[in-house]
């Protein structure tokens, strides 16, 4: 029997569990069996792209094979996996792509920086100016500041 | 006969237009008055021919024309007559016309708006934006005409995209659009500005309300597609950092920039290469949005249908606007310079940084919306960006500015001393904070540890603005619009991040499978799930939900999610019910049919979600209140110009 | 930055941004491609029912050693019947056996739909719930793998394959030595 035989196994026993014990729950399509998984679960899904409908996350997108990879993230979760290994699984197979949150490696070190570094050379550029105009205005010595916005 | 009208029509406009630009812009040059005089009746004549082409492609989708391509592939004669209108600028080809029609108009204001200024300047601001008339004509008609005739026509046409089969179309183009092309105003403002080789505080002046309403137009504009996308999208989300939100999105943080730093030229003549600048890219950033959204360039479910191409003219367009305007700046901005100083408390001073947080916020956005484009074309591989990466970016550099917006306005001009204002700043933060903490702790639990922060921010951006006008109020001094126009808008940026944090923190959601009479719970309310039926309606079938919302026993709502099949289009989308209520919108969506009566739901409560678009309402209003203000409607103004470029008296060049 | 040189800043970065633009719209008909990490690393391992005797399992193991391609097929997916009579044409050429996926289809129509156009596949291994089909990293069908003796991937081809693709993509990795598989089951 394969690894993934007994998971399907095991998921198909939980959830006739689960439908046994909730009387007031009705079938859930793809809940899981602790909130912390649940809450693991919603996270990865929102986490990845649908390959087919570009712009939705796999949480979002009604096609079959955005179904087919919450049903594998779910096999993986309740396999014991942690997020990473779920999340470089599919990063093997998909490519960075897949990924909402671009990883922080060589090649997208410079996004991730870039709007630290602006921030910093910008503060650094405004105190420049503001340390020349206060100069000026240390020798200005009229007060003829105009009022209103 | 009407299509060809519609044509001929617009190929007299690009004649007009290219006789605009040429006349305003060669007249002042040469001196010669009278083809600096020819420039209005060019600027009316072109507004009137683009007006009846517009007409005449109106006409054509009312009266159900199948032979005109561009109708065949965007409606339907099953079409309801109110989508057959929107449906013109439904696709690329309608909007560039509604792109040129709003132009027109914005051209046709800025030629009376500026009627009582120096006549060479007038004419080549008008000049400008004939420049600008004419390559969007001529793009038009050289790669998009939507005047195309299919020979033989269809029987009928391919229809609307259900999508936009919704009063969201008829709205929210029309509304961005004019903010986008109002930017324009501006940078003819600037370039006049260049070519003129001036720039003192009454440019500064002239300017600023022309910017301020482009500004406005563009705040209700994405606050009309956000919540567009949020009540069709069935997600119950509004806000994706795709990339044509973000097109629109950086126009919107420059022009910003720009309101604020012409609040200082206006004032001080300070930072005139700066406001010069940013005056420049703020309508650029309109022109490279313009060419992201139609060249297929970036993957995008927003895009328009896209050609290499169409990308291609777009870009020769870019560098020649773009790039001259950029050469203008290097050349000129140079001569500008000022000699006033301000102290490091001085409202000076936080405009600074207010312009400093918000172009780096836009420089964010940017680098986020064109990493894959970049990425590919270095051959880095194939990168996506998403919200992980924009919103904690984009925080990163509004969380200061929110914290400093409570005490830049009441900064004093020149001498920063905040005197008698610190004792209520600091009594109003405190009681931000109380509230912030109540709110966060006490009626919701959970939540993120950036919501008491952002309650706070926003409570006490709303205090502090309350201070200045109401001790104007109780010392009996008259507020002048200006003033109260600044007050309205920053009061609304306060509801906006009051609510967005409480949507983003204490949203709450569910997708559950329910059978006919099951209920589920989310929160304090119930879901009781009645089943289905089939419903039709003009253009499409499916099916409806019944829902029975109902809190601690007490009825809330029926709610009816649909799921509709368009008949011609055969695509299927998700009509999803929103309730709205004061404090709380509650969203139910149909998922899938998993059979036997089955279907699976997503249930959500969103606390405060209206009051987002609410606030960006207000801000625009705040900002055309502001414009209204008596100084703008003077002649030239009273005070002396300061600049030491080129010619030293005021006027006529 | 200092004096008059800081002023071309604006421009300069305006230059670059239209060389990335330019390149942009050159690469943009292939903007949906995703290249497939998988190029250059081992196969999926695989033992899978075959769709013609669901008793019998296609496996991976049995074809190692030899040269082959995997592709991706369902007979709901419209581009993959377009893609029928070049399969048919690679099958009659004899330099190397198509693997077939039959993804997430149904078994009736798999096999009537062969019997009727022809089947251009050595073996074919049946996906039911797609779950093969993600191990390879398919977001789409037809996708065709080119898998060396060794089961590394060489090469993948997203779309119907086209004569120039079999002509200059998939041929010119081939060894020039390859014998003429058998025939089909």
């Amino acid at each position: 029997m394969s690894a993934r035989a007994v998971s399907i196994f095991v998921v198909t026993l939980l959830a006739a569990l689960l439908l046994a014990s909730s009387t007031a729950y009705a079938i859930a399509p793809e809940q899981m069996p602790t909130p912390q998984l649940e809450a693991r679960y919603l996270a990865l899904i929102q986490g990845f792209r649908c390959m087919q409908c570009q712009d939705e996350s796999l949480a979002d997108s009604p096609v079959d094979l955005a179904a087919d990879m919450r049903r594998q993230i779910r096999d993986m979760l309740l396999a014991g996996k942690t997020d990473q290994q779920i999340r470089d699984f599919m990063v093997s197979r998909y490519g960075y792509f897949i990924l909402f949150k671009p990883p922080f490696v060589a090649k997208t070190a410079w996004l991730w920086l870039t709007p630290g570094v602006l921030l910093v050379v910008g503060v650094l550029v405004a105190l420049r100016v503001i340390r020349q105009r206060a100069a000026l205005a240390a020798t200005d010595l009229e007060d003829n500041d105009p009022t209103d916005a | 006969m009407i299509p060809e009208l519609g044509q001929f029509t617009l190929i007299l406009a690009m004649l007009l237009a290219a006789l605009q630009a040429f006349f305003g812009m060669v007249g002042p040059a040469l001196k010669r008055d009278r083809w600096m005089a020819a420039v209005i009746p060019a600027v009316s004549g072109q507004c009137v021919m683009v007006a009846a082409s517009m007409g005449c492609l109106v006409a054509s989708f009312v009266a159900n024309d199948f032979s005109v391509q561009y109708v065949a592939e965007n409606s339907n004669s099953a079409l309801p007559v109110f989508y057959r209108v929107a449906a013109v600028w439904g696709s690329h080809s309608g909007s560039l016309i509604l792109w040129i029609f709003l132009l027109a108009c914005w051209s046709v204001a800025a030629a009376i708006g500026t009627q009582k200024l120096p006549k060479a300047f007038a004419s080549r601001v008008l000049g400008v934006l004939g420049l600008i008339s004419f390559g969007f004509l001529l793009y038009t008609l050289a790669t998009s005409n939507p005047f195309l005739r299919l020979d033989p026509p269809w029987p009928d046409g391919e229809s609307l995209n259900p999508i936009l089969q919704d009063p969201g179309l008829a709205g929210h183009p029309p509304v961005l659009y004019t903010g986008y092309v109002g930017l324009a105003v501006a940078f003819a403002f600037a370039g006049a500005a260049m070519l003129e080789g001036r720039l003192d505080k009454d440019w500064a002046r002239w300017t600023r309300p022309w910017t301020t309403a482009a500004w406005a137009f563009l705040s209700c504009g994405i606050a009309l597609g956000s919540w567009w996308a949020y009540y069709t999208l069935g997600w119950g989300g509004f806000w994706f950092w795709d990339p044509v939100e973000n097109a629109s999105f950086m126009p919107w943080l420059m022009a910003t920039a720009l309101i604020h730093s012409l609040a200082v030229t206006e004032k001080r003549g300070l930072f005139k290469s700066w406001t010069l600048l940013l005056a420049v890219l703020a309508f650029s950033l309109s022109l490279v949005g313009t060419f992201l959204v139609r060249s297929g360039v970036l993957v995008s479910v927003h895009s328009f249908a896209a050609s290499p191409t169409r990308g291609t003219f777009i870009l020769a367009f870019l560098i020649v606007m773009i790039g001259s305007a950029l050469a203008l700046y290097a050349w000129r901005a140079p001569l500008l310079k000022s000699e006033a100083g301000f102290e490091l408390t001085a409202r000076e001073s936080f405009l600074l940084f207010n312009n400093i947080l918000l172009v780096t916020a836009c420089a964010t956005v940017f680098a986020g919306t064109m990493a894959p484009l970049i990425s590919s074309a270095l051959n880095l591989g194939k990168l996506s960006v998403g919200p992980p990466y924009f919103n904690p970016t984009f925080l990163l550099s509004m969380l200061p500015l929110l914290a400093l917006l409570s005490l830049g306005i009441h900064a004093r001009w020149k001498r920063g001393k905040l005197g008698e204002r610190a004792r209520p700043l600091v009594l109003t933060l405190i009681a931000a904070a109380v509230i912030g903490c109540a709110v966060v702790f006490g009626l919701f639990t959970g939540g993120r540890v950036l919501a008491p922060v952002g309650i706070t921010l926003g409570a006490w951006i709303i205090l502090s603005s309350l201070i200045d006008p109401i001790d104007r109020l109780r010392r009996h001094i008259t507020i002048p619009r200006a003033v109260l126009g600044m007050t309205l808008a920053h009061i609304g940026l306060g509801i906006f991040v009051i609510s967005i944090t409480s949507v983003e923190g204490f949203t709450a959601e569910r997708d559950v499978a329910l059978g006919p009479g099951s209920t589920a719970q989310l929160g304090a309310y119930q879901f009781l799930f009645e089943g289905v039926q089939p419903i039709e309606g003009p253009n499409y079938s499916g099916v409806g939900a019944t829902v029975i919302v109902t809190r601690r026993g007490a009825p809330v709502a029926v709610m009816h999610p649909e799921k509709r099949q368009y008949w011609v289009q055969r695509t299927e989308t998700t009509a999803s019910s929103i309730k709205m209520y004061y404090t709380s919108n509650i969203l139910v969506a149909l998922g899938q049919d998993l059979g036997e009566g089955h279907w699976s739901l997503r249930l959500q409560v969103r606390p405060l979600v209206s009051f987002i678009w609410l606030a960006a309402f207000i801000m625009a209003a705040g900002g055309m209140l502001a414009i209204s203000d008596r100084r703008y409607r003077l002649a030239p103004a009273e005070e002396p110009a300061i600049s030491p470029v080129g010619a030293v008296t005021r006027g006529q060049a | 930055m200092k004096g008059r040189l800081r002023f071309i800043v604006p421009l300069a970065v305006f230059g670059l941004l239209v060389v990335v633009l330019a390149i942009g719209i050159r690469q943009s008909p292939d903007k949906d491609l995703i290249p497939s990490p998988l190029i250059g690393k081992p196969a999926p391992e695989f033992s899978l029912p075959s769709l013609t005797d669901p008793s019998r399992r296609v496996s991976s193991e049995d074809l190692h050693g030899h040269w082959y391609l995997f592709n991706v097929w369902g007979t709901w997916c419209v581009s993959c019947r377009a893609e029928h009579e070049m399969l048919l044409k690679i099958k009659q050429a004899g330099v190397i056996p198509l693997v077939g996926l039959d993804w997430k289809d149904d078994r009736g129509d798999a096999l009537s739909f062969l019997k009727d156009a022809g089947n251009p596949y050595q073996t074919i291994a049946v996906d039911r719930d797609g779950s093969e089909a993600i191990m390879w990293g398919v977001y789409g069908a037809p996708e065709t793998f080119l898998v060396n003796p060794q089961g590394i991937v060489v090469y993948k081809y997203i779309g119907p394959i086209t004569q120039d693709a079999w002509k200059q993509q998939i041929l010119p990795r081939l060894p020039p030595t390859q014998s003429p598989r058998g025939s089909s089951s």
